[in-house]
């Protein structure tokens, strides 16, 4: 397990586990981040933070700060969601 | 509008940036802000509109919203008007909720939750023209039988596809009250809402809402309990119990929500979409390049330069005909009421000048608001706040920042206005504090009088540019600390996490932009307007009451060798020497005499609290060289070279020494001396309580740095 901000830019990974009591990780619930779930890392700012992370179809921007409670297995290269769950 | 309260109401609610304001826009035929940005809509919009068959309704536009679980005030609102907690408000009769047809799963996840408030309900899907292009296939008739048989449409608002579909699909909601079908909760869920429920009744006499049940048990902020007056000893233990109850059914609480809807969700709409995986590669192939770590950087300044030199330099002239154009009226109207002096300065000095003076922003508003328009309708503000976050962020304001106080610069009043696409209430209410201390166009006379007067002629144009640089960054060296303080410290909001969806690129359109455009100055000017207008003729009164006619006649009985126009010009500064206003700062002048300000600097720093550019054209007055002197004017730089102290231990020594004048500029820099900006300051937070807190504390600061500068010049020239 490693934290989601420790993907390298364009690695995939599968969330293991969140803090459902912080703000952050109940916002990325309701957008349907949730565990199981596929991720992408998209990139990092330029300045290094925050970073683009793609899920579910869509892409949003997360600080690492709030990013670090988030942890994911990495996936080698799995690509992004089977359409199916993509819904 | 109360006109419309005969009318049932309906409200329009779903996830930000799904096209809620185009549709409300396409159905009632009232046109209003649209944005490419998560949760811009904060204001209450409504509008008629006709659904057919004699069936008309009122419908409401409501912010932007992810989950119920109401983390922002933004989101408070819609779920206080939808259980119909809003004071002077109805509750609505029937739903409407606008997804994104891209991303149905997503959207339908707020659907889910408002199932539980009980309404009647109807589904849009809408952006249906991108769908179609990432080949998406939607079976909306079999979503709507999975759903219980409410209306679901399939619409393009932006194409303005479907919108009759849509009043049919009102008409039918009312008719038939059609309700989306209630998830099944697992029953050791439902046996924990059930517990709450029991408790709450005894409590508070109240038989709350399946859905306030919910917001109890899965919400870690208090509002439901608030707006239930149920107090916290009473609910503690409760909720725990529900909270331990749905853990050993192996859930955690805090989770459980979410999880439980998505799975739901999923099956729901098993079979009912097919095809589409050419989703969003455009945009991530355009992100490549705006995002790039080298490019990304360079193409954002090159944006914000030009917006910044589009406000500051294509504003300049229609600001410049606005006041040929005041100048012009005041020529007409001048010499037509000659024979009334008093009407003569209030029409021209007074009202004239007051329309003027709110007038004179309209440029700038109208250009900023243009640009901050295609930014967000691109899709290019998101990635413009991802790029600049990290530089704000340590200091609690967020990438959204940059634009208000990069406009700050220009002038601070669409700076202020600009902080709207800060949905953050806790960041948008610090940068609104820091945009006033940007150093707006406005001080820039006064930076060129002083340094152009005494700063170049005594060290060289060096250090001139030198000082005129440092006056730009000092309100920016004031503004940084000054909001880390106050969302560290003062702010009692709670701030909301920087998650910020970057949407899919778009090609902005016109009609839209322009709008929004229209409607921001529309906004300025009824509410901001009438304010400014209100303090020019103030103080207009302040510097011509009491006026002594004699003086004139006095001045010219003394010197019976002066032209008629020196002895205007010397009436002139007596009269503002005797005013109110001349009385008040010779009165306060102790005041300022620890910054080495006379009474005459006292004056013209009073009377600028306006608009801090005033004070060249009276130090003209009151140096009687009139009130068209401008910066660049040598007999004004004379006149106040040669200033000397006539009373006092400085008696003999010039007024203008360097410490005064370095003083008088860090004054400027950071003093808070302009009504506009405390007008718009104060419509922006909401009431007067933060622009008092602004302009108390600005003008303080001025007040503090300024001695602090001439008291340590002076002992060291
Ligand atoms: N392609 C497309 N774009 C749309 C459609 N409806 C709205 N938009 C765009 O989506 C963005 C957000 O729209 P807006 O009405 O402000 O969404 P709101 O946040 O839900 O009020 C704007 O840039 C609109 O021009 C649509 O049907 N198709
Ligand atoms: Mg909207």
């Amino acid at each position: 397990m490693t934290p989601l901000s420790q993907l390298l830019p364009g690695q995939y990974g599968k969330l293991v586990s969140l803090s459902p009591e912080r703000a952050v990780d109940q916002r990325l619930m309701a957008l349907g981040l949730l565990p199981g779930m596929v991720l992408k890392l998209v990139r990092r700012a330029p300045l290094g933070d925050p970073i683009a992370v793609e899920f579910g179809g869509q892409t949003v921007s997360l600080r690492m700060a709030e990013a670090e409670s988030l942890w994911v297995d990495v996936a080698a290269d799995c690509p992004i969601q089977k359409p199916k769950s993509t819904l | 509008m109360s006109s419309l309260r005969h009318l049932p109401m309906v409200a329009l609610v779903g996830n930000p940036n799904t096209g809620k304001s185009t549709l409300f826009n396409a159905l009632t035929g009232l046109r209003q802000r649209v944005g490419n940005y998560p949760g811009v809509t904060v204001a209450r919009k409504s509008g008629q509109c006709d659904c057919g068959e004699g069936v008309k309704v009122e419908l409401i536009d409501l912010p932007g919203l992810y989950s119920l679980s109401a983390a922002s005030p933004d989101e408070q609102i819609v779920i206080d008007v939808l259980s119909g907690h809003v004071a002077q408000e109805r509750r609505p009769e029937a739903i409407v909720v606008v997804a994104d047809a891209t991303n149905l799963l997503r959207n339908l996840f707020i659907a889910s939750q408002l199932a539980e408030l009980g309404l009647p309900m109807a589904i849009v899907l809408n952006q249906a023209d991108v769908a179609e292009k990432q080949g998406l296939k939607i079976d909306t008739d079999l979503l709507s039988k999975r759903l219980g048989g409410i209306p679901v449409v399939l619409t393009s608002a932006w194409k303005g596809e479907g919108i009759s579909q849509v009043r049919k699909a009102i008409a039918t909601v009312l008719k038939q009250k059609t309700l989306m079908t209630q998830m099944v909760w697992p029953v050791e869920l439902k046996e924990a809402f059930g517990k709450i429920a029991e408790k709450v009744q005894t409590d508070t006499r109240q038989t709350p809402l399946v859905a306030s049940l919910q917001r109890l048990l899965f919400d870690t902020a208090p509002n439901a309990a608030e707006r239930l007056h149920w107090p916290i000893h009473q609910r503690e233990g409760v909720i725990r119990e529900a909270r331990d109850q749905v853990r050993r059914a192996g859930y955690n609480p805090l989770a459980a929500e979410p999880l439980i809807h998505y799975a739901h969700l999923r099956k729901i709409l098993d079979g009912v979409v097919s095809g589409g995986l050419a989703r969003a590669l455009r945009s991530a192939a355009v992100d490549r390049i705006l995002l790039h770590r080298v490019a990304g950087p360079f193409i954002f300044t090159s944006i914000m330069l030009g917006l910044f030199a589009s406000v500051f330099w294509l504003a300049k002239f229609p600001m410049e005909w606005i006041q040929a154009g005041v100048d012009a009226l005041k020529g007409v109207a001048a010499p037509a009421l000659v024979q009334y002096p008093m009407l003569q300065s209030l029409i021209a000095d007074g009202v004239i000048a007051g329309v003027g003076a709110f007038l004179v922003f309209l440029p700038q508003i109208l250009i900023l608001f243009f640009f901050i328009g295609i930014l967000e309708d691109s899709g290019y503000m998101a990635r413009a706040a991802f790029i600049m976050d990290r530089l704000f962020s340590w200091c609690g304001l967020n990438g959204k920042s940059f634009v208000p106080l990069l406009s700050g610069f220009a002038c601070a009043i669409p700076g202020l206005l600009s902080t709207r696409t800060i949905e953050d209430p806790k960041a948008r209410l610090a940068t609104a504090f820091a945009v006033p201390f940007m150093s707006c166009s406005a001080r820039f006379p006064v930076y060129a009088l002083m340094c152009a007067a005494f700063i170049g002629p005594l060290y060289g144009p060096g250090w001139e540019s030198i000082v005129m640089v440092g006056m730009h960054l000092i309100g920016l060296l004031f503004a940084v600390p000054t909001a880390f303080v106050l969302t560290r410290f003062v702010l009692r909001i709670r701030p909301q996490p920087f998650v910020l969806e970057l949407p899919r690129y778009q090609l902005p359109k016109p009609r839209d932009v322009l709008w929004r455009m229209w409607q921001n100055a529309a906004e300025f000017i009824s509410k901001a307007g009438t304010v400014i207008f209100a303090i020019t003729i103030i103080v207009w009164a302040l510097c011509y009451f009491p006026q002594n006619t004699q003086l004139a006649d006095k001045i010219r009985a003394e010197n019976p060798t002066l032209s008629a126009n020196e002895v205007q010009l010397r009436a002139q500064a007596a009269g503002i020497e005797q005013s109110w206003m001349g009385r008040f700062g010779k009165a306060v002048q102790p005041i300022f005499d620890p910054c080495g300000f006379d009474w005459k600097i006292t004056v013209g720093v009073l009377a600028s609290f306006p608009a801090r550019e005033v004070i060249v054209s009276t130090l003209g007055i009151t140096y009687s060289i009139g009130q068209d002197a401008e910066a660049d004017s040598q007999d004004l730089r004379q006149a106040m070279q040669q200033a000397k102290w006539t009373e006092g231990e400085r008696v003999g020594k010039p007024i203008f020494s360097l410490a005064a004048v370095l003083a008088l500029m860090v004054f400027f820099a950071l003093c808070s001396q302009c009504g506009p900006t405390i007008a718009t300051l104060a419509q922006e937070s909401g009431g007067w309580k933060w622009a008092a807190a602004s302009f108390f504390y600005m003008t303080f600061l001025a007040w503090v740095m300024a001695v602090i500068v001439y008291q340590v010049v002076i002992r060291l020239t």
